[in-house]
């Protein structure tokens, strides 16, 4: 079993368990909270990797789940020190500042708001798709640009991180090995997903979708589930990014952010999964080196994209791990 | 056996200003071969969309088993055992042959919401699978994407997949289109062999193949059902020899 793939995924995976010590070893601590960050937007990328690479849903509104999952702490958090309860009506809702409370919350609100506008967005198909999820997500955007008891479009700032009983989230070590072990956990998932029966539906829908609802099965059904399950992912990378930042505004649901999840998508390889962490960590790696040369950073990384989409189907990832003609 | 598996009654449809079916009325008797023949244009196709549900009828009903099925969904309907194999092979090209039958039966064992077990490991499916493989005659090609079949292949295929999904009532459409005498022959042998144990409506060009298949045949002119009838008298038949087979 010792093929391409399953060495460039061991690789990688040593190379970011070995990170921390490395970069202690050559006093360049800050580079972890740049990795940090690349592991969140890999997991958000991969999340949007499920329903573009594998159902064929063209999604322009992705990093929406991301804000409403990372406001939903932010808010949580807010109300925690201002120490007045989220709402009064028709229970009484705290905030806290307890990961263990406010996490599954958050994702399960960006799961919930998956739901519901998944299933108005998957009665459409193709372009329309795509312009409902930005109309959605811009919505969101709006909304929370006009919430001026959160920040408005400044955004709001957190003191601290979440607090787990037995971990401090607040060194950069323990978050980065946290946001490590959520992403291979969420990769490991994902990939059991998308071979099992329900991931062989999903990848018919894409092909063929009329022929898999003669076949017999609700495909909107389908659809619907795997949008859902994609949207608390992507919940959940906005809880962690916003844990790292300690900050959020409604830029993070902005659309050019769900573009940027595509660009990750496609410049990794689409239905690969890990490749959308590679392109993560491609795109903000080559952002964060070019910045320091030019500020019109933009210039070099346009042609680089459109230089990989054209000559590597697959993505960067499939150019490492070669074309085992695209089939497990 | 008399009893009606599926029936149309004054089914409508049009297009804009192109009436494409009027008034029709089928009646498929449980068990049977029925035919559906017809010069081009007559409206076969749209009429097993109608049966199908991929399109909605403007007006008429129809019915399945005695239920009324004119409102139930593309889904639902073939839940309730119809199943269709298409003219032009819409087949999963990313898939193996054996990948594609193992996505019909999961569609009869409904295991579609499974959400942890690797479907290429669950032996049960792949073994259900296979049997379809060999039936169809495709054992030896059964890891091969199904985009890289030949075409006469792809018809195997395609019906095997309507067959694995364990149908009541199986459409065929025009199986035999863009085959050679030899892959002609071969798939009408499939099809004799299925004869009696699943009812078949077949929407058939080749009249030589119909005429030596099946137990009774309609003919579609214009969207109406002219005549339905055996085979001996539908060939006597002056209206329809008139319509469709006096023109060759």
């Amino acid at each position: 079993m010792f093929n391409r793939t399953y060495i460039i995924n061991t690789i990688g995976l040593l190379f970011f368990l070995l990170l921390p010590p490395v970069t202690q070893m050559l006093g360049q601590e800050y580079l972890l909270s740049l990795f940090s960050r690349i592991l969140i937007y890999g997991l958000a990328a991969a999340s949007l990797d499920l329903i573009l690479g594998y159902g064929g849903m063209v999604s322009l509104g992705h990093a929406v789940f991301m804000g409403v999952g990372g406001y939903s702490v932010g808010i949580f958090a807010f109300h925690s020190y201002e120490s007045f309860p989220v709402f009064t009506w028709p229970f009484v809702l705290n905030g806290t500042e307890t990961a263990l409370l406010a996490w599954p919350f958050a994702v399960l609100v960006a799961a919930v708001f998956g739901l519901i506008t998944g299933a108005i967005c998957l009665r459409t198909k193709g372009m329309h798709f795509i312009m409902i999820t930005l109309a959605f997500a811009q919505m969101a955007y709006y909304f929370f640009v006009s919430l001026s008891k959160y920040g408005g479009s400044d955004g709001l700032s957190l003191y601290n991180r979440s607090t787990v009983p037995g971990l401090d989230l607040g060194s950069d070590v323990s978050f980065y090995y946290l946001c490590l072990a959520i992403l291979i956990i969420f990769l490991v998932v994902a990939k059991r997903l998308v071979r099992s029966h329900f991931g062989r539906v999903i990848s018919a829908c894409c092909e063929n979708e009329q022929r898999v609802q003669v076949l017999g099965f609700e495909s909107y059904r389908y659809k619907l589930a795997c949008y859902t399950f994609s949207a608390a992912a992507a919940g959940l990378a906005g809880v962690l990014l916003v844990n790292q930042s300690e900050f959020i505004s409604p830029g993070l649901m902005h659309w050019t952010k769900s573009g940027e999840l595509m660009v990750m998508v496609l410049l990794g390889g689409m239905g690969t999964l890990v490749g959308p962490v590679l392109g993560a960590a491609t795109l903000l790696l080559m952002e964060d080196i070019l910045a320091m040369y030019t500020e019109h950073w933009m210039i070099i990384l346009g042609p680089f994209l459109i230089i990989v989409v054209l000559f590597a189907k697959r993505g960067l990832y499939g150019l490492l791990v070669g074309t085992e003609n695209g089939h497990e | 056996m008399s009893d009606v598996l599926l029936q149309a009654e004054g089914l409508c449809k049009h297009f804009g200003e192109l009436q494409v079916c009027r008034n029709l009325n089928l009646e498929i008797e449980s068990g049977e071969l029925h035919a559906l023949i017809g010069p081009n244009g007559a409206g076969k196709t749209t009429v097993l969309n109608l049966l199908t549900g991929l399109l909605a009828p403007d007006s008429g009903a129809l019915f399945l088993n005695g239920r009324n099925i004119t409102k139930t969904s593309v889904p639902e309907r073939a839940n309730l055992g119809l199943a269709r194999a298409f003219q032009v092979t819409s087949l999963f090209n990313k898939f193996t042959v054996r990948e594609n039958l193992m996505l019909a039966v999961q569609a009869q064992q409904k295991s579609g919401f499974r959400f942890w077990t690797n479907a290429a490991h669950d032996k049960k499916l792949v073994e259900s699978a296979d049997e379809f493989v060999e039936q169809m005659g495709l054992t030896e090609r059964a890891t091969v994407l199904a985009g890289s079949l030949s075409h006469g292949e792809r018809r195997q295929l395609e019906m095997g997949m309507a067959l694995a999904t364990k149908p009541d009532m199986l459409l065929l459409d025009e199986p035999m289109a863009g085959l050679g005498p030899g892959g002609s022959l071969k798939l009408c042998e499939l099809i004799e062999g299925l004869k009696g144990g699943v009812t078949i409506l077949l929407v058939e060009h080749d009249t030589h193949a119909v005429f030596a298949l099946a137990d009774r045949i309609s003919v579609l002119v214009q969207g109406e059902v002219v005549a339905t009838d055996t085979p001996q008298l539908i060939k006597a038949n002056s209206l329809v020899q008139e319509a469709y087979l006096g023109g060759v």
